[in-house]
């Protein structure tokens, strides 16, 4: 390992840190919902060691505790992933056009809304050894934050884990509401999406649908109307 | 309530997540050197993340809890929270705390919901 590669390694790793961090927090609150609804710990951190995304595998996980069916799982988190799609976009200009494919494998799994934002900050050309650099800590902090959630979870008293239930859907509101405060297009996507998946519970005959289906509804019916009234600049496009 | 899996269910759906997951990160980085230009497709992509997160919010967090009440409390509470820019795990816990609060009070009401 050249001096070089070393030591955009080490940027990475040390850029890293504030990331895993916070993806501590969140994959505790991922594992402790996990538990709460009586998944090993094992299936827990598998999940967060092989997906290492947020909504996707809280919205997978919670189809794998109805009992949806592969293909609402697989099209369901593949409609909450498809974001990265811009993001991998937005990186691949910025890397060694020269990078081996294996060396573009390994940073692919990378790709995490805070990992992605850190690193398109980072100054010119993006190498191979900082963006895995940057990755590290984060996976880590991912896995073993869903560890600890996972395993405490069953330490606590059943008068709490009932209230634990909400814990998910509190996340998933810390997520998109900040946003939603400085963009009033994501307030009218959260609010449209809503109002369409509660139309799509309590209407007879829609009623109906599983609950995969009915996301993926809402998601390109909210999202296509805001496309049209509200089209995103390229100023915002990382964001996403 | 007590839930049993079928783990071969179970790792299936964990490997179709994995997969799914990983597709859309690799595609674009390991294949592509062009942005798209489309300007409704960028858009809608954008917007996509909030719609998901908003439909799984709504209407499952009512019955997230031991009770209506309770999650209605709950979810006021993280919508407070997560607008006055708390973290995840704050916010997340926040609502735990007043569902757990709610619910123990809620045991003392004579009236049944």
């Amino acid at each position: 390992m050249s001096a070089d590669i070393k030591s955009a390694y080490l940027r990475g790793l040390q850029n890293g840190i504030p990331i895993c961090l916070g993806y501590l927090s969140v994959s505790f609150t991922f594992g402790m919902m996990c538990t709460e609804n009586d998944l090993p710990f094992w299936i827990a951190v598998l999940i967060s060691m092989t997906n290492l995304t947020s909504a996707g595998q809280f919205a997978g996980t919670a189809l794998i505790i109805n009992g949806g069916s592969l293909f609402e799982i697989g099209l369901t988190t593949f409609v909450i992933n498809i974001r990265y799609l811009l993001m991998s976009l937005s990186l691949s200009q910025r890397i060694d056009p020269a990078l081996s494919i294996p060396k573009r494998l390994v940073m692919s799994f990378g790709v995490t809304d805070e990992i992605f934002g850190v690193s398109m900050q980072a100054k010119g050309q993006i190498s191979a050894a900082y963006f895995i650099g940057l990755m590290t800590a984060p996976f880590w902090g991912w896995a073993l934050g869903t560890l600890i959630g996972a395993t405490a979870v069953s330490l606590l008293p059943d008068m709490v884990r009932s209230a634990l239930g909400i814990a998910i859907y509190g996340m998933f509101l810390a997520v998109i509401i900040p946003p939603a405060r400085e963009e009033h297009a994501l307030a009218w996507v959260i609010v449209l999406a809503a109002l369409i998946s509660c139309v799509f519970y309590y209407a007879p005959v829609l009623n109906q649908l599983s609950s995969g289906w009915v996301i993926i509804i809402c998601a390109v019916l909210a999202s296509s109307f805001a496309a049209v009234k509200w089209p995103v600049g390229d100023e915002e496009e990382g964001e996403a | 309530m007590e839930h049993t899996y079928n783990y071969f269910y179970v790792l299936t759906a964990v490997a179709v997540m994995a997969i799914v997951t990983y597709i859309p990160r690799m595609l674009p980085l390991t294949f592509m050197r062009r942005k798209i230009q489309n300007r409704f497709i960028r858009s809608f992509l954008y917007y996509v993340p909030y719609a998901v997160l908003a439909a799984m919010t709504l209407p499952g967090i009512l019955y997230s809890t031991a009770n209506v009440v309770s999650a209605i409390t709950g979810m006021a509470a993280a919508i407070f929270l997560a607008y006055k820019k708390k973290g995840l795990l704050i916010v997340a816990l926040g609502a735990v705390f007043v569902v757990f609060v709610t619910e123990q009070l809620w045991a003392y009401v004579p009236m049944p919901l």
